[in-house]
């Protein structure tokens, strides 16, 4: 049977070892409600102290700036629909890049929004993000960098440009938490402990002190009233301890993973046809994403698995909508035949090495049974 | 004006059909693609960025390639 190599980290990691540990001792020890007065209670509540404390150090922010949520989707849609309604008075204007996650967009789509362009690697222009600013601008959003190419965005620029305005800026950071320092500038901040090695279920959403902010939710006792419920607490503490063990070697694993993602770069870069897109320096460490000429993306996907490669795509035939990504078509990249490859702390040498040996002949494979080769 | 009609055929389809009929046009010329494939719009400019042909826009479905060399 083929070795199965999961190369798809961006969409979600298994369980960092240290989060296992982490679940199953707060599994015994955090069973209790946080918020009752006895000894269980409390033994909890210092559990959810302390994961709180640890995600906000990792942010730069305050412990009591820091909420946990169901998920980083429901961290966004909170995130914006409570800054929006935060500052209603001043309007209902939204601004974003046109490479945000769809949570975003969808998000945004209630509101009244305006995207921002992006250039062929898929950055926004600090000055067109300010040039977008209106008076009735009730929030700006940005990605750090993109879930699908790795670029990574101007966050300061644009943040400095938003507080020039008075605009509070929510900064999507899902892939750059744990892996690379958290740009500053950000009033709002969301991640999602998925994309660091802890568990399922755990959203973060950040609130600077003095953002204007009003919950869409009904407020409650829980998470500052900006998260209804109680949290997932043995998750909530999994996730808080996954980041701190990403944290204290992100440095290596930094060094380690570009070093792989870049020989990656320029093995593809060598088949016929193929084009590798996003910036290929100011990026992610683990990822990147290229298409192939002539190749449906979805066979490819398919015949990576059967060679026990696990991938992910921006095709249109990949998508549940039928649509390309949003963020290749914004780019002005090649939409069909694309591959997303993203690494973690388990994807080897070997793996890389054994997946570039495989991939220029599924790509000919392909374009011959579409009867595309020499064209 | 030749018209190459790939209406009802998904990506990479009409790309692969352009690259085909291009060369039967002649310098200069343009070829008219019909594709009603949402993937087309972002697809067929990007395959003309990437030949060196000269994207000169669309109508709805119908997208115009000169070819330029």
């Amino acid at each position: 049977m083929t070795q199965r190599v999961h190369l798809d980290s961006a969409s979600g990691l298994p369980l960092h070892p240290v989060a296992r540990e982490a679940l199953l001792a707060a599994l015994e020890d955090g069973w209790a409600d946080p918020a009752r007065l006895y000894t269980s209670g409390r033994k909890a509540r210092q559990l959810l102290d302390g994961a709180r404390e640890s995600v906000a150090a990792a942010l730069g922010a305050r412990p009591d700036e820091v909420t946990f949520t169901p998920n980083g989707t429901t961290a966004l849609y909170g995130g914006i629909r409570g800054t929006a309604a935060g500052r209603a008075r001043v309007g209902r204007h939204v601004v974003h890049s046109a490479v945000e996650h769809s949570a975003v967009l969808h998000a945004a789509a209630e509101l009244d929004p305006t995207s921002v362009p992006v250039d062929q690697v898929g950055r926004v222009s600090p000055d067109a993000f300010a040039a977008a600013l209106r008076d009735d601008t009730a929030l700006a959003c940005l990605i750090a960098a993109s879930h699908e190419v790795g670029t990574v965005q101007p966050v300061a620029e644009v943040a400095a440009r938003c507080t020039a305005r008075g605009v509070p800026l929510l900064v999507d950071a899902a892939q750059v938490v744990g892996r690379m320092p958290v740009p500053d500038g950000w009033s709002v901040l969301t991640a999602s402990a998925h994309k660091w090695g802890g568990p399922g279920g755990v959203g973060v959403l950040a609130v600077r002190t003095g953002v204007r902010f009003r919950s869409a939710w009904p407020e409650d006792e829980h998470e500052l009233g900006r998260s209804p419920g109680s949290v997932a607490l043995p998750a909530v503490v999994a996730a808080a301890a996954a980041l701190r063990a990403s944290r204290a070697d992100s440095a290596a694993e930094d060094t380690r993973l570009r070093a792989l993602v870049d020989r990656i770069r320029a093995s593809v870069a060598q088949i016929p046809d193929v084009e590798v897109v996003g910036d290929p320096v100011a990026r992610l460490p683990h990822l990147v994403t290229f298409s192939c000429l002539y190749v449906d993306g979805e066979q490819l996907v398919r015949a990576l698995d059967a060679e026990g490669f696990e991938v992910t795509s921006g095709s249109s035939c990949t998508s549940s909508t039928l649509t390309p990504s949003h963020v290749l078509v914004a780019m002005g990249v090649l939409t069909h035949g694309n591959v997303r490859v993203s690494l973690s702390r388990t994807t080897t040498e070997e793996d890389v090495d054994r997946f570039l040996t495989v991939l220029p002949g599924v790509v000919a494979r392909l374009r011959d049974e579409a009867g595309a080769t020499g064209l | 004006m030749k018209v190459l009609d790939c209406l009802g055929k998904p990506c990479p389809v009409p790309v692969i059909e352009l690259a085909k009929a291009l060369p039967t046009v002649a310098v200069g010329e343009v070829l008219e693609v019909l594709s009603d494939d949402p993937a087309a719009a972002a697809d067929i400019p990007a395959w003309c960025r990437m030949r060196g042909q000269t994207y000169e826009g669309a109508d709805g479905p119908s997208y115009r390639v000169r070819r330029a060399s």
